[in-house]
């Protein structure tokens, strides 16, 4: 608990502020809780979820504009102008998300720097937003007999809004939904394998920001208690979005260091840029700009490391979990039908990936795709967990079709799988990326995570990510940052969380590559001992030596198609197969 | 609206989408080459027009001292680090490379000032100014990040147009400024009067797309560049040096922008931030051809130049909202078109 | 053959090469001579990856490492290398994905054809005669081609510089054991024609058959070294790398 006191001590310091400070930094705090709004969700959006946007500002001036209008021209509460501002951005930013969050990285700040723009001369132009002049008169906040018509007194108001935006992110983060967020960061495709619907995170996600953003705006217009569109504009959006950069975009702590250093540096270097440059004018973008380049060129965890670790209080992997399971899925007869590959065609323009190909896999088996590379084996393992669609034929998994559905609908179905190439949060643990692939076992959403309701079900999903781990061989590892594990470990890794989604079935992709001679061994035997408790395989594998005691029957492929099928001493001296694939092995 | 109103908007139209379209070409250039979306294209456009006009006023622009600023910084870093001897082996070849130029743009801009009649001289001076400030600028704010992600680079890319607006501001004043057109010719073409400006900068705007086109497309040197941008790893085992790849880039993306600033500094009244608007515009442009293709991008501009001039006739007030609302049709086009990207976890 | 006849392309004493604080490769020394097949083996994450990328100058190194006999203090780059006549083909290949098979080709010439030489035409037919399946897709995205082509292509890229000294890294991981027959069966043309190549590889059978002289590397330093025939035969790399002795291949 040593890391708690310096943070105790901040917050200490914070509430007691407004009675020490004079009336100036007041007010330039109630700046910085403000700001510090807006930029968390930009942290979240930008710095966790690899998803960015400069139009962040615009999402306050719906705030600002929406309570402005309803309290003045309609003489209505301003918490109907609060709940006018939420709905107004959340659907602008659902709308937004929904055309931009589906293309690759650089559409959304683009297009978020064309809405900033955008919706700055919309508020600058309309008649009945006062067009550049703005709204005035908008009443203070009031609750019961108190009235926050003064920077000292709002001051509570913003920094509690601020703390507890704080606090339910940071639950957020540590949760199941939290993991989910961080793998989209360059890990949609493992997400989706794993259950998580990862079009509508991105969108959840860009909404919630800008909720965060629209929530400041609220605050923001009973603050000046007048709107007018130039805090609004896309240099606003850019600021936020530099505050993150600033202060540190993968921690929620960053936005409030990013918003203060900012604000208070913006003040001091206006003060200061003048007297230096014999003219007035907005100068001090000349230092922000040179700030956030010299720092991205260091760093691009902000400045948040340089503070030391005082807020570092990293209680994610801290955490001892013990080897537990929870309850499965009940079993399947052996024998039983499970997986059929019918008639499946796959073409990518000309090239045709799978070729007809048809073959089916039993409850209990373990069945082995072989095949040159390219014959198409990795193309099948993403049409069958729905990453690609298949051009024809059927797949049916328990009777049911599922060439058309999702990877996060197969995933429910239970199809568990690892990649060709290690698909792992790097950065994150061994334990909570193997409880990644629990991410269907557990139920709480959103809210349940933000109020920490999801305590016993998280220390479910992790115990069980433990003994998972413990079980494949990592039980040494479990608070090892993933990415630094060998090239092996990490394929064992990825079995560990592949299990973690309780699955009927597991697709692997060359599981021994990589490995030493003792390591296959062990890893036979670990895939022996899954099959006999009920878990049946389909694994891709080049080393035959490997299959030749441990798969029940061997597919071939060749060019898409399948060219033999039996079991693996048969296809070692099937004339077809020595051919085109196995020759004289070296 | 009649027949000479739709023929003066399509002329506006024209001459506004040709400059969009140099815009465009150049952010497209830059990003296949860096993956760089270098917002701050459009600063040294306004760096161009402000300078010309300010030379025509008979002063030196404050620019150049910047630029001789930057290309002895630029040694300063590259010697620093180095062991004395080493440097100053290296020396010359550096000074003669980074700031040799700069001076160079600077005596020539002195001369200019010296004969106010030439404009010729002025032309040059203004090109070389801004031409020069392409590499300084990769090579301070880039080239140390280069193998940052798209993101990143765009975060100080933005951060970079920060600074230059500071400085366009510094240097120029907030006043807007305007240079003397370089010709008053114009011919009738039917109703509508086309001026030679007009014709010069779709004229200049058509040969530079052409020539891009060529050496991207039909060149083993624009290949190259273009590896750069595909793999860097595997463009440096090749001998493609990525740091005078994206040097170069940017000196043809500055050279470009020099072009349309000269271009436009007549007849448009220029303000230290005007770049930002027309890079977006530009960006608009870009999109629309996918940041790959340049007759597609060209496309796009000059539909952005007619989408501008329509609705500055009917609804003046919101032509800027109705322009950046064009890439929401854009955006949704290539959102149903385009395949779900699954780049992200390929490697 | 007798390791003094020829002249040493690369010599490298007491290489170190670290990412941050840990050291990937500890006081490494090694020697390749014109003509000649080295191989370094040993386990993933030994290091071997990380001693290529120092020697190609991808990454700074301590130590001394003289290149084809000259010995500079300034450390030279990558490009200078190329031009000299050093190639690498890392483990990833770094192709041009999105470009077609031909331009990745011309691309690997890039350098010979900045210095003036026109004869890429003919260099590219030569590898074409190689390797006839990138012929019929020469047009394609070398994105879409299969592992064994995608290595056959960065082997013909590399070709196209007429590098002296190839550097080669894992260039069987991921293949068909048939592709991986193929694939040794041109290096050892290579040497044929005259190129020096440094093959780091997993597959210590397959190296070993293929190489004169043979590293072994285990947790970032050579553990063993010796020829390839001897190293083939003794216990500790037999029992570590060969799995069980040699069994005898299927026969068609």
């Amino acid at each position: 608990m040593k890391p708690r006191l310096p943070l105790l001590l901040a917050i200490a310091g914070l509430a007691a502020a407004p009675l020490l400070l004079p009336q100036y930094y007041v007010t330039l705090m109630d700046y910085v809780g403000l700001a510090g709004l807006v930029t968390l969700g930009v942290v979240l959006l930008t710095g966790v979820a690899g998803l960015t946007s400069f139009g962040q500002a615009a999402f306050v001036g719906l705030g600002a504009y929406a309570t402005a209008l309803v309290t003045t021209a309609f003489g209505g509460s301003p918490w109907l102008g609060l709940a006018a501002g939420l709905t107004l951005t959340a659907v602008a930013a659902l709308f937004l998300g929904f055309i931009t969050l589906r293309l690759s990285d650089h559409y959304l700040p683009l297009g978020t720097i064309a809405w900033g723009i955008s919706i700055y001369f919309v508020f600058g132009n309309l008649e009945f937003l006062g067009r550049h002049t703005g709204l005035t008169g908008i009443p203070s906040l009031s609750a019961f007999d108190w009235t926050f018509d003064t920077a000292g007194r709002l001051y509570p108001v913003i920094w509690l809004v601020l703390a507890l935006a704080l606090l339910s992110t940071s639950n957020l983060l540590d949760s199941r939904i939290g993991r989910a967020i961080r793998a989209l960061r360059g890990h949609t495709r493992m997400a989706a394998g794993f259950g998580v619907d990862t079009g509508r995170l991105k969108i959840v996600v860009f909404v919630y920001s800008a909720m965060l953003a629209s929530l400041s705006g609220w605050l923001y217009a009973h603050f000046l208690r007048y709107v007018s569109p130039a805090p609004f504009g896309v240099n606003a959006g850019i600021d936020y979005l530099f505050m993150a950069v600033i202060g540190g975009s993968q921690h929620v702590w960053g936005a409030v260091v990013g918003a203060a250093v900012m604000t208070f540096l913006q003040e001091w270097l206006k003060d200061i840029l003048p007297h230096l440059l014999g003219r007035n004018g907005n100068y001090e973008i000349i230092v922000f700009g040179l700030l956030v380049i010299m720092l991205l060129h260091r760093t691009s965890d902000g400045l948040l490391p340089f503070l030391g670790r005082m807020i570092e209080s990293d209680k994610r992997s801290g955490r001892p979990a013990s080897a537990r399971l929870l309850p499965q899925r009940p079993k399947l007869t052996p024998g039983e039908p499970l997986l059929s590959i019918d008639n499946v065609t796959k073409r990518f323009g000309a090239l045709v990936a799978v070729n007809n190909l048809s073959f089916d896999v039993r409850a209990g088996e373990i069945v082995a795709l072989i095949g040159p590379n390219g014959a198409g084996k990795s193309t099948l393992f993403d049409l069958t967990t729905g990453m690609l669609s298949a051009s024809a034929g059927k797949i049916r998994f328990r009777g049911a079709n599922i060439e058309r559905a999702t990877a996060h609908g197969i995933a429910k179905l239970g199809i568990g799988r690892t990649f060709q190439h290690p698909n792992l949060i790097s950065e994150m643990s061994a334990l909570e990326n193997a409880a990644v692939g629990a991410y269907l076992r557990g139920k709480c959403g959103w809210i349940a995570a933000g109020l920490r309701l999801d305590r016993a079900e998280e220390a479910g999903l992790l115990d069980e990510a433990a003994a998972r781990l413990k079980r494949v061989g990592l039980g040494a590892h479990l608070h090892d940052a993933a990415g630094s594990l060998p090239l092996g470990s990490q394929r064992i890794l990825e079995i560990a969380r592949a299990l973690c989604a309780d699955p009927l079935l597991l697709l692997l992709d060359e599981p021994a590559a990589g490995l030493r001679h003792l390591e296959k061994l062990a890893l036979a035997e670990l895939l022996r001992d899954l099959r006999d408790e009920g878990v049946s395989i389909l694994l891709v594998e080049h080393d035959m030596k490997f299959l030749m005691d441990l798969a029940d029957r061997v597919v071939v492929m060749e060019f898409g198609r399948r060219i033999a099928e039996g079991a693996p001493c048969e296809i070692q001296s099937n004339p077809a197969v020595l051919d085109a694939y196995l020759g004289g092995v070296e | 609206m009649n027949l000479d109103i739709a023929l003066w908007l399509s002329q506006d139209a024209i001459t506004n989408g040709a400059v969009y379209a140099l815009l465009a070409i150049a952010l497209i250039l830059v990003y296949t080459v860096t993956r760089i979306i270098f917002v701050p294209q459009g600063e040294f456009i306004s760096f161009a027009a402000l300078s010309l006009a300010t030379l025509q006023a008979g002063e030196t622009p404050g620019a150049v001292y910047l630029l001789i600023a930057g290309g002895v910084l630029v040694v300063a870093l590259d010697t620093s680090g180095e062991p004395w001897d080493l440097a100053r082996q290296r020396l010359p070849g550096r000074l003669a490379r980074f700031v040799a130029p700069p001076l160079a743009a600077g005596a020539l801009a002195r001369l200019s000032v010296a004969r106010p009649d030439a404009l010729w001289l002025q032309i040059l001076a203004t090109l070389a100014i801004v031409t020069l400030m392409g590499p300084i600028v990769y090579r301070l704010a880039f080239q140390p990040i280069a193998d940052a992600s798209v993101l990143i680079l765009l975060i100080v890319a933005v951060a970079v147009h920060y600074v230059l607006t500071g400085m366009g501001l510094l240097f120029f004043g907030g006043e807007g400024l305007r240079s003397k057109p370089f010709s008053l010719l114009s011919f009738k073409l039917g109703a509508l009067n086309v001026t030679a400006q007009s014709l010069l900068i779709v004229i200049a705007s058509l040969a530079l797309i052409g020539a891009l086109w060529f050496l991207f497309e039909r060149t083993l040197y624009g290949k190259a560049l273009h590896a750069t941008a595909i793999n860097r790893v595997g463009a440096r085992l090749m001998g493609v040096s990525p740091n005078l790849s994206g040097q170069l880039s940017f000196t043809l993306a500055a050279f470009i922008a020099a072009v349309s600033g000269v271009l436009i500094a007549p007849i448009t009244t220029v303000y230290y931030d005007t770049g930002f608007l027309i890079s977006l515009k530009g960006f608009v442009g870009a999109t629309i051809g996918g940041m790959a293709s340049y007759p597609l991008a060209a496309a796009g501009s000059l539909l952005v130049g007619f989408l501008e001039a329509g609705s500055s006739f009917w609804w003046s007030a919101f032509k800027d909202p109705i322009v950046f609302t064009l890439i929401v049709p854009v955006l949704l086009w290539r959102s149903l078109s385009a395949p779900h990207s699954e780049k992200d976890d390929a490697q | 053959m007798n390791r003094r006849d020829s002249p040493a392309l690369l010599v490298a004493r007491d290489v170190t090469i670290s990412y941050g604080k840990v050291a990937a490769v500890r006081s490494v020394s090694l020697e390749i001579r014109a003509g000649e097949v080295v191989a370094i083996v040993g386990p993933n994450g030994a290091g071997k990856t990380t001693l290529l990328a120092g020697l190609m100058a991808l990454l700074p190194l301590q130590g001394e490492v003289r290149r084809f006999g000259a010995t500079s203090g300034i450390p030279p780059t990558v490009e200078q290398l190329v031009r000299a006549g050093m190639g690498l083909i890392p483990e990833r290949r770094e192709l041009f994905g999105s470009m077609s098979v031909e331009d990745n080709l011309r691309l690997g010439g890039f350098d010979r054809w900045r210095q003036g030489a026109r004869d890429g035409r003919s260099d590219l037919d030569g590898v074409f005669d190689l390797f006839p399946r990138l012929r019929e897709r020469r047009d394609q995205e070398a994105g879409t081609l299969s592992g064994g082509e995608r290595q056959m292509l960065a082997l013909g890229r590399a070709l196209m510089a007429h590098p002296k000294l190839l550097l080669l890294d894992e260039p069987s991981l991921g293949l068909a054991p048939l592709i991986i027959r193929e694939i040794f069966r041109i290096i050892d043309g290579l040497r044929a024609r005259g190129v020096s190549i440094l093959l780091v590889e997993q597959n210590a059978r397959a190296a070993l058959k293929v190489a004169d002289y043979a590293y072994v590397m285990e947790s970032g330093s050579f553990v063993i070294e010796g020829s390839a025939a001897a190293l083939a035969q003794d216990d500790r790399v037999i029992e570590a790398y060969l799995g069980v002795a040699a069994t005898t291949p299927p026969s068609n």
